[in-house]
C-alpha cells in the first residue's frame, strides 16, 4: 500500500509531552548532541549536504551549502536564527513543530552552531504565537539545566546559547534581512543584498538563517545518516516535508509527505476531500504569495524540478483548497488586502503596486474595467516582479499572475463591453 | 521609571522591541501614549524618532488607547473560505464597534489580523493571548460574555 505520509520528523508529535525534556529524551532524543563533539564539523556539514536538505521557509537553499559558508567565514562571532516568524496565510506547520517537539528543533540548533562554530543563536518566533514561545522559554530552560545549552556542553568545551527573540506583528519580518534589522531593534525593512547574511547578518557578522522545520529535520539526519533521509522522497527532491492543508478540504492540519507525492492526494487521501461534495475551484501552493492553479492542475508532483518545470514555486508547503461556491477575483481581492497592508513601504513598486493592483481589481468585481486596464494590470505585475527590493514585493503578484494564466476568462468578464450595450439598445 | 526591569540588558538592541511589548502589555489600555514614547526612548537609549519608527512600523503596538480585551479576527483566505466575513460582522454587531474601534466601556477593541497560523481550525480568532477556531456565529456571544463577565469580576 502506499504511503501518503511519514514520520522522519513528526514521530514525536503527540506522543511526548512538549514541557518535558524527559519525555523527549526517553525516545533518544539528545542522544546525537552527545556524540556529534566527536565528529568534524567538516563530516556533519558534509552529511547535511549528501542529505540534498533544502531551505523549508520557501526559498529551497540548499542547507549544507548555507551552513558551510559560515563555517568558512573568519570573522566572529556568528550567529544562528532560527526563523519562526512564521506568517505566510495558510502555513502552520512551524506552529505545529515548535508546539509539539521542541527539544527537536533545539537540537537541530546545537548541530547547526557545532558544525559552523556558532555560539548564540537566536529563534525569532511572531508575537501571535505566544503557547510556542511558552513551550520554548520552559524548553530551553530544561535544556540549560541538563547542559545541553550552555557553556562546555556536554564537557566538550563548547558553548552555546538560544535566546527567543518575539517579533510584533509584521509579515515582512520573515525575509532575512528585515527579520535581522528586527532583531537589531528597528522597523523591520529589508537591506540591500548582498552581501548576505550569512557573510554580514546580525550586527555585520556572519548569520545562519534557517527555518523551523529545517533545522528539525537536521537531527534525523545526523541521526539515522543522509541515506537513509534520502531514500524517501524523488531523485530531483529528496526526504519529506511538511504540507499545511487547509481551506475547504475535510481533514484540515499538518501531514509530513515525501516529495513526488501529488497535490490530488493530498487533498483527497490525507484531507479526505471536499465537503459536501463541492467541487474545487482553484488551490493555491504556498501560501499567499504562491501561485493558483485550477483543479485539471492538481496531478501535479511536489517536487523541486517538477515545480520549476511547470513555472511554479513551492513556497512554504501550504496547500489552500477553495471550493466552488468561491469567485476568483473576490479570492484575490482577499490576497491582495494582504499584501497592501504588509507591505512595508520602503520600495515604491511594492508600496504603490499593490495597491494600484487592487483599485484595479476592485474595477474589474465591479465589471466596469476595460482593456486598457487589463494591460496595465499585466504591466504593474511584471513591474513588482522584476524591480520589487525584497521577496515580498517579488512574489506578491505571483497569485494574481498565475489567475490570468489559468483564468483568465474570470477578468475578461469583468471587462465593460460598451459593443454589448449599444447592441442591446 | 516606566520600565520596571530596566538594567543594561534591557538597552541592547536587540532587547528592545522586547521592553516595549511588555511595557505595553503592562497597561490595561493597551498602547504607548507620545508623552510615554518619549520617557521610553530616553529609558532605551534610544531617539525618539526611532522608537516611534518601531511602535509604528509593527501591528502589535497601538499608539490610541485600546481594551482590556483585543480581539483580533483572521480574514485571510484559509479563515475567509470558511466564513470568517460571518464571525467578523456578529462580532461587530454583538459589540456594536466597527473593525479598528474599542467599546464603550473599554472592555474590548476588534482588530483584523493578518494569519494567526491556524487555518486547520478556521475561521479563528485571538482575544489576548488565547485562540478561539472551528467558530460559526453563534459562538460569539458566549465568548464575549465570558470575558465581560470576567471583567467586571475583576474591578
Amino acid at each position: 500500500m502506499k504511503k501518503y505520509s511519514l514520520d522522519l520528523i513528526t514521530g514525536n508529535c503527540g506522543k511526548i509531552d512538549p514541557y518535558s525534556i524527559d519525555s523527549y529524551i526517553e525516545t533518544g532524543g539528545y542522544d546525537t548532541v552527545r556524540n556529534i563533539f566527536a565528529q568534524d564539523c567538516e563530516n556533519i556539514i558534509n552529511e547535511i549536504k549528501k542529505s540534498d536538505l533544502r531551505g523549508r521557509g520557501g526559498a529551497g537553499f540548499p542547507t549544507g551549502t548555507k551552513i558551510e559558508f559560515v563555517y568558512k567565514s573568519d570573522i566572529t562571532p556568528k550567529f544562528l536564527v532560527c526563523n519562526a516568524d512564521e506568517g505566510e496565510p495558510g502555513n502552520f506547520k512551524d506552529r505545529f513543530l515548535l508546539e509539539n517537539d521542541p527539544h527537536q528543533l533545539i537540537e537541530g540548533m546545537i548541530i547547526a552552531s557545532y558544525a559552523a562554530g556558532i555560539s548564540k543563536g537566536f529563534i525569532y518566533i511572531r508575537g501571535e504565537y505566544n503557547k510556542a514561545i511558552g513551550i520554548l522559554e520552559k524548553a530551553i530552560e530544561q535544556a540549560r539545566q541538563k547542559g545541553f545549552l550552555g557553556k562546555n556542553i556536554c564537557g566538550s568545551g563548547f558553548d552555546f546559547d538560544i535566546e527567543i527573540y518575539s517579533g510584533a506583528g509584521a509579515y515582512v519580518c520573515g525575509e532575512e534581512f528585515a527579520l535581522i534589522e528586527s532583531i537589531e531593534g528597528k522597523a523591520g525593512r529589508p537591506r540591500n543584498k548582498p552581501p548576505y547574511p550569512v557573510s554580514a547578518g546580525i550586527f555585520n557578522k556572519p548569520t545562519l538563517i534557517n527555518n523551523v522545520e529545517t533545522l528539525s529535520t537536521i537531527p534525523f539526519i545526523i541521526r539515522e545518516g543522509a541515506e537513509k533521509y534520502t531514500s524517501v522522497g524523488t531523485p530531483t527532491s529528496k526526504g519529506t516535508r511538511l504540507v499545511s492543508l487547509s481551506g475547504n478540504v475535510n481533514r484540515r492540519g499538518v501531514f509530513e509527505v515525501p516529495f513526488g507525492i501529488s497535490i490530488r492526494e493530498i487533498i483527497f487521501n490525507l484531507g479526505k476531500g471536499i465537503p459536501h461534495g463541492r467541487r474545487i475551484k482553484m488551490v493555491q501552493l504556498g501560501g499567499a504569495s504562491g501561485p493558483c492553479i485550477p483543479p485539471e492542475m492538481i496531478d501535479l508532483r511536489l517536487d523541486y524540478k517538477e515545480f520549476e518545470n511547470n513555472g511554479l514555486s513551492m513556497g512554504a508547503g501550504a496547500v489552500i483548497v477553495i471550493d466552488d461556491r468561491h469567485d476568483i477575483l473576490d479570492i484575490l481581492r482577499n490576497i491582495m488586502v494582504f499584501f497592501r497592508h504588509e507591505s512595508c513601504g520602503k520600495c515604491t513598486p511594492c508600496r504603490e503596486g499593490n495597491r494600484h493592483i487592487l483599485n484595479i481589481l476592485d474595477r474589474f468585481i465591479a465589471k466596469t474595467a476595460t482593456e486598457k486596464d487589463l494591460s496595465t494590470l499585466e504591466s504593474i505585475l511584471n513591474v513588482m516582479t522584476d524591480t520589487s527590493f525584497c521577496g515580498l514585493g517579488q512574489a506578491a503578484p505571483t497569485a494574481i499572475l498565475t489567475a490570468l494564466k489559468y483564468f483568465r476568462y474570470e477578468f475578461l468578464l469583468g471587462i465593460y463591453k460598451e459593443y454589448e450595450i449599444k447592441n442591446a439598445v | 521609571m516606566l520600565l520596571k526591569t530596566l538594567n543594561k540588558e534591557a538597552r541592547k538592541s536587540e532587547n528592545i522591541l522586547n521592553a516595549l511589548l511588555e511595557y505595553q502589555k503592562s497597561k490595561d489600555t493597551n498602547y504607548i501614549s507620545e508623552e510615554e514614547l518619549a520617557q521610553l526612548a530616553e529609558e532605551l537609549g534610544i531617539t525618539e524618532s526611532r522608537a516611534y519608527s518601531i511602535i509604528t512600523f509593527y501591528s502589535l503596538f497601538s499608539t490610541k488607547p485600546r481594551g482590556k480585551y483585543i480581539i483580533q479576527v483572521c480574514n485571510d483566505v484559509p479563515c475567509y473560505v470558511n466564513g470568517s466575513t460571518n464571525i467578523l460582522e456578529e462580532l461587530e454587531d454583538y459589540l456594536e464597534i466597527r473593525v479598528g474601534g474599542t467599546t464603550h466601556d473599554g472592555v474590548f477593541s476588534l482588530e483584523r489580523t493578518s494569519c494567526l497560523g491556524c487555518c486547520n481550525m478556521s475561521p479563528a480568532i485571538r482575544i489576548g493571548e488565547k485562540i478561539y477556531g472551528n467558530l460559526t456565529k453563534d459562538d460569539v456571544p458566549r465568548i464575549i460574555s465570558e470575558y465581560r463577565r470576567k471583567y467586571y469580576e475583576e474591578v
